[in-house]
């Protein structure tokens, strides 16, 4: 393929310190909780990012710096340690990180899937004793639901829980679970009444450590591979009653509503992927020379780079929109929450895959990091609800509120 | 010492608000009067705080009116019986100013067991040279050199007083200089003496791109700290009529601190500053591992292997051969720089090589700037040229 | 243990540029930071702090501006800030400033400790430390590489030398300067940069400080500068064309290590 002419800076992964060319008028904090994630991003992050996925490494060092930080708890209320945002502060975090690996950013994001649902719907003392921890980052959380039977069709789960005196016993095994084994704390589904059908789930808090409870191996991925993926197993694995969450029957409905507060951090997670691919394929674009000039004044190029800009700028807004429309406490953001999702993993993965079309023989060596990017892209279109099932969703919600008039 | 001193009055009306203002503790009450004790540092807490102002501190002005003092002195600094090069380098500037001002070029050492050696730096050409002998000095004690020092300037008097850049030197001048009230210019390059006879002390700043001529007028002695290798070693003159003076050393000489132990680190690669010939790599060189081409091309010239900050904070290489502003400082006889631009702190740390290379693929990097020669090309094709030439000769 | 930082605003080193047609600096419109080296020693202050307890205060001499220098430090983990400034307080030399500074020390209080970075990158002297340390009359420790222990009022470091270290103990109250190899300084926290920016910092002025008029700023400087000038730059080098090899023997000729 010809001698590698491009060395030195360009090499190197550096993200753009946390500027938007576009205005979104965030407020003082939200600003500074964006400069600060975009400075782990480029100083802590970024120089491992290409290690870390060869490795597939967990990144407990830079995990360690967002809790000292206090990036863990920026959307946790400030009764239990935090600072006191919501799902738009979560959001700003997660793109900057994903701007420099997504691997990174997602082990971050699954600490909050997994505390989402103690946050809504546990009690006092289950809020007391959980949410702090993972408000400072001194224990990870994960959540689990997938399973090798259910995946899109999470009512197909088998897992159980049997309620034994003041004990649950939980049997199953769960699959593919984000920060699976690194994790303390796991909010699972369980089947409690299998005769109640979607009703028969109940969401439940178990601690890594928990007679019973054991990991499978860790998976091999196409991408986010810093992430660590395994199979959460539970052979009688007895846990206190009172770590049942909100009441027997509810467990869909915990999942439901922590993936509608969850799925714009996907939704941003897939913005700053594109954003990491989008600004490297500029630099590139400019650097290389071809028929004697930069390839960046081709117009086969500059068109391509426009329109993966644009993109990015409109799923950005989508993702910042909804953010804000969630946190603002409006009831049903269902058919927002999947948008948001759905539009923006699908702009990482046309952006990604048009950088290392852009960067050519380049694009495609594991030396240059965007191969890497349309690898990790590929995860947002499926995890936490696949595309698929984004736009059922939406269709269904698009139908009701017609029908509502 | 400085002539300085406290003081109660009688006014004191023993209320006690200068013992809880001390911050060191040392005031007590003896009836109804305060007492100043042992470790006041005259920081002037209690005096104003005192509500009857009875705490009186009194500094004398001990700059020279006139500038006073003739001769020039260079702290010649010794460890393990070895003498500092950069002390002989000074030994030579002295000369020179000695006998542009024609006054005497006086010399200090300290240590244990040294006199021979000073017996030797007379052949330096200098006219006195005061020496301390005793076991207490044994260790290079910093607290004790500067009392010592400082006692002795205080009775000889010098105009100048040299002392060389090392890790030493730059501790103990800023406490001399305060202690004696008069000026400290740090790591100087050049000097020279305008018609008073004031010493004009030449340094860089800003990373070496602004030079300074710097002036102490109206206090003596002139304090400046020399960076070493940039003046030339002197010549001997065997049999050179110096004087040697030994100076008593209270046997109750006090001092705070104490060295437990000293640990030496033999790593001839990482004292590159010592090196004649030294290999740099920089960002350009694409990978650590491609840091074993630096090492074999430095073998093979004999020399030591450098870094620009960057790859130290990449974790590439170890901060011992970091050269620059934060880095260290080298003047070696050959420079070659490779994959390196050639920021200002990297230009801080060797512009003053004797004869700089710079092997870099972008021909508007600004280290050409400061090259003698310049290889415009691939440093992981044009090293390993180098190597196979250097060995094909051999 | 109670601690005091002090920290310089300086230019900022990475950001000076050469101007490629005369080969010279241009200094103008640089943005200012917070000296490279004092972050190891805030960094080191604020782990004793959480190690032994107490207070950490920063310290700094300079215009108005170098309040944010101060509140970086903050959000770092530093619990309190003051900065002198002054008009007066300009133009001072290395012993004018460890004086002033001195006096802020006394100021502030009772500490057991003061930790300085080992230099400023736009003066270099490296004195500045040092020279506090005697107008406090405490015994210091310059490049320190490591804190070994701060117990019962004794501190004992490990203090870099040409090749390799001494071992150093001193009592308490004492003053180290930092370099690299002390740590790496943290990230600063949410809390903490939300800390500083509410924060006001304090600015005292001589007569905060009962500082004499004639040993501050420029009257209490005897080192003066006399002259500034830009050292003659060669902008020629010799550039050897050719392949790699063609280079490479060329070079060697130059050298002359041709064997």
């Amino acid at each position: 393929m010809g001698r590698i002419w491009v060395r030195g800076s360009l090499r190197h992964l550096k993200t753009n310190g946390g500027k938007n060319p576009m205005e979104y008028f965030l407020t003082e904090e939200q600003q500074m909780i964006k400069e600060l994630a975009a400075r782990i991003a480029d100083e802590k992050v970024a120089p491992v990012a290409l290690e870390l996925d060869e490795t597939g490494q967990f990144p407990w060092e830079i995990m360690r710096i967002l809790a000292d930080t206090d990036l863990f708890g920026v959307w946790v209320p400030e009764e239990y340690g935090g600072l006191g945002g919501g799902v738009f502060e979560q959001s700003l975090v997660v793109e900057e990180l994903s701007r420099a690996c997504s691997g990174v950013a997602v082990s971050y994001a699954a600490s909050g899937l997994g505390g989402f649902p103690i946050l809504l719907f546990g009690s006092e003392e289950q809020k007391q004793k959980y949410m702090p921890q993972i408000a400072s980052g001194k224990k990870l959380a994960a959540f689990a639901v997938t399973e090798a039977n259910a995946g899109s069709d999470a009512s197909a789960i088998s897992t159980t829980a049997t309620l034994d005196g003041d004990h649950y016993v939980l049997n199953g095994t769960k699959q593919w679970i984000t920060n699976g084994g690194e994790a303390e704390i796991y909010t699972i589904i369980a089947m409690t009444d299998r005769n109640k059908g979607a009703r028969g789930a109940s969401a439940f808090i178990v601690e890594k450590g928990t007679e019973g409870f054991s990991f499978g191996k860790k998976e091999n991925k196409m991408g986010i591979r810093a992430s660590a993926t395994r199979e959460l197993v539970f052979e009688n694995c007895s846990i206190p009653k009172e770590n049942l969450l909100a009441k027997e029957g509810m467990g869909f409905i915990v999942a439901m509503k922590t993936f509608d507060k969850t799925r714009p951090g996907i939704g941003a997670q897939a913005v700053g992927i594109a954003q990491g691919a989008l600004d490297y394929a500029v630099n590139y674009a400019r650097e290389r020379k071809q028929f004697g000039k930069s390839i960046a004044s081709f117009q086969a190029v500059s068109h391509m780079l426009a329109d993966m800009a644009t993109q990015i700028e409109a799923a950005r807004a989508l993702v910042y929109a909804t953010a804000r429309m969630i946190d603002s406490g409006a009831k049903n953001v269902s058919k927002e929450a999947a948008m948001a999702k759905v539009f923006a993993s699908d702009v990482a993965m046309k952006v990604t895959t048009d950088a290392v079309q852009i960067l050519g023989g380049y694009g495609y060596m594991k030396e240059y990091p965007v191969e890497k990017m349309m690898r990790d892209a590929k995860i947002t279109q499926i995890y936490e609800g696949t595309n698929q099932i984004q736009r059922n969703i939406i269709g269904q919600e698009l139908i009701k509120e017609s029908m509502r008039g | 010492m400085q002539v300085m001193s406290i003081r109660v009055t009688d006014a004191c009306i023993g209320c006690g608000s200068c013992i809880d203002e001390c911050p060191f503790g040392v005031i007590s009450m003896e009836g109804e009067r305060a007492v100043i004790g042992d470790g006041c540092t005259l920081c002037g807490a209690c005096a104003k705080i005192c509500p009857v102002e009875a705490i009186i501190i009194e500094r004398g002005q001990k700059e020279a009116k006139a500038p006073e003092g003739k001769d020039v002195l260079i702290f010649c600094e010794q460890r393990n019986g070895q003498v500092a090069d950069v002390s002989y380098e000074l030994l030579s500037v002295g000369r020179m100013l000695s006998d542009k001002l024609g006054a005497q070029l006086t010399a200090v050492i300290l240590g244990e067991g040294i006199k021979d050696h000073a017996q030797d730096l007379v052949t330096y050409s200098v006219d006195q040279v005061y020496y301390f002998d005793h076991p207490q000095l044994k260790l290079p004690h910093e607290e004790k050199y500067v009392s010592l020092i400082t006692d002795l300037i205080t009775t000889i008097r010098p105009s100048v007083f040299l002392i060389g850049g090392t890790t030493l030197g730059r501790s103990i001048a800023p406490r001399i200089a305060t202690r004696l009230g008069t000026g400290l210019t740090a790591d100087c390059t050049g000097f020279d003496l305008d018609e008073a006879g004031n010493l004009m002390q030449t340094r860089p700043t800003f990373g070496g791109n602004l030079l300074a001529t710097i002036i102490c007028p109206n206090h003596r002695p002139q304090m400046a700290t020399v960076r070493p290798k940039v003046f030339s070693m002197p010549e001997r003159v065997a049999d050179y009529p110096g004087q040697l003076i030994e100076m008593a050393v209270p046997e109750d000489l006090k001092a705070l601190s104490e060295i437990l132990s000293v640990t030496e680190q033999d790593d001839e690669t990482a004292n590159i500053a010592e090196a004649e010939i030294i290999v740099a790599g920089g960002r350009g060189m694409g990978d650590a591992k491609n840091f074993a081409l630096l090492n074999e091309l430095a073998k093979l010239l004999g020399g030591a292997v450098g870094a620009s900050r960057a790859v130290v904070d990449a974790g590439w290489i170890p901060y011992a051969h970091q050269v620059g502003q934060t880095g260290k400082t080298v003047k070696p006889r050959i420079y070659i720089a490779c994959g390196i631009s050639g920021a200002i702190q990297h230009l801080a740390g060797m512009q003053s090589s004797d004869v700089i290379v710079a092997i870099n693929k972008d021909a508007n990097a600004p280290i050409f700037q400061v090259a003698d020669y310049g290889i415009v090309g691939d440093v992981l094709e044009v090293i390993p040229a180098l190597i196979s030439e250097l060995k094909g000769k051999g | 243990m109670n601690i005091v930082v002090c920290i310089k605003q300086v230019p900022d080193p990475s950001q000076a540029k050469i101007d490629p047609k005369t080969g010279l600096v241009i200094r103008a419109g640089v943005k200012k930071i917070l000296n490279p080296f004092d972050l190891y020693a805030i960094e080191e202050a604020v782990r004793l702090k959480e190690a032994h307890g107490g207070k950490v205060t920063a310290l700094s001499m300079g215009p108005p501006d170098a309040a944010e220098a101060l509140k970086e430090a903050v959000a770092m983990g530093v619990d309190d800030a003051v900065l002198l400034s002054d008009r007066a307080f300009a133009g001072a030399d290395t012993l004018a400033t460890s004086y002033t500074l001195a006096l802020g020390i006394g100021k502030i209080g009772a500490f057991d400790l003061i930790i300085c970075g080992r230099q400023a990158v736009d003066g270099d002297t490296a004195q500045v430390g040092p020279g506090i340390a005697e107008q406090l009359g405490i015994p210091h420790a310059t490049d320190v590489r490591r804190i070994v222990s701060a117990d019962d009022g004794q501190l004992v470091v490990e203090r870099m030398i040409e090749n390799g270290y001494e071992t150093i103990r001193m009592p308490l109250p004492a003053l180290i300067t930092a370099v690299k190899e002390l740590n790496e300084p943290r990230m600063p926290s949410l809390k903490g940069m939300m800390r500083s920016k509410k924060m006001q910092v304090p600015i005292w002025g001589p007569g905060d400080i009962q500082a004499e008029p004639e040993r501050i700023g420029s009257n209490g400087s005897p080192t003066q500068v006399y002259r500034t000038w830009e050292p003659t730059r060669k902008i020629t080098s010799q550039m050897l064309e050719g392949t790699p090899q063609q280079q490479a023997r060329a070079l060697l000729e130059k050298l002359g290590q041709v064997q």
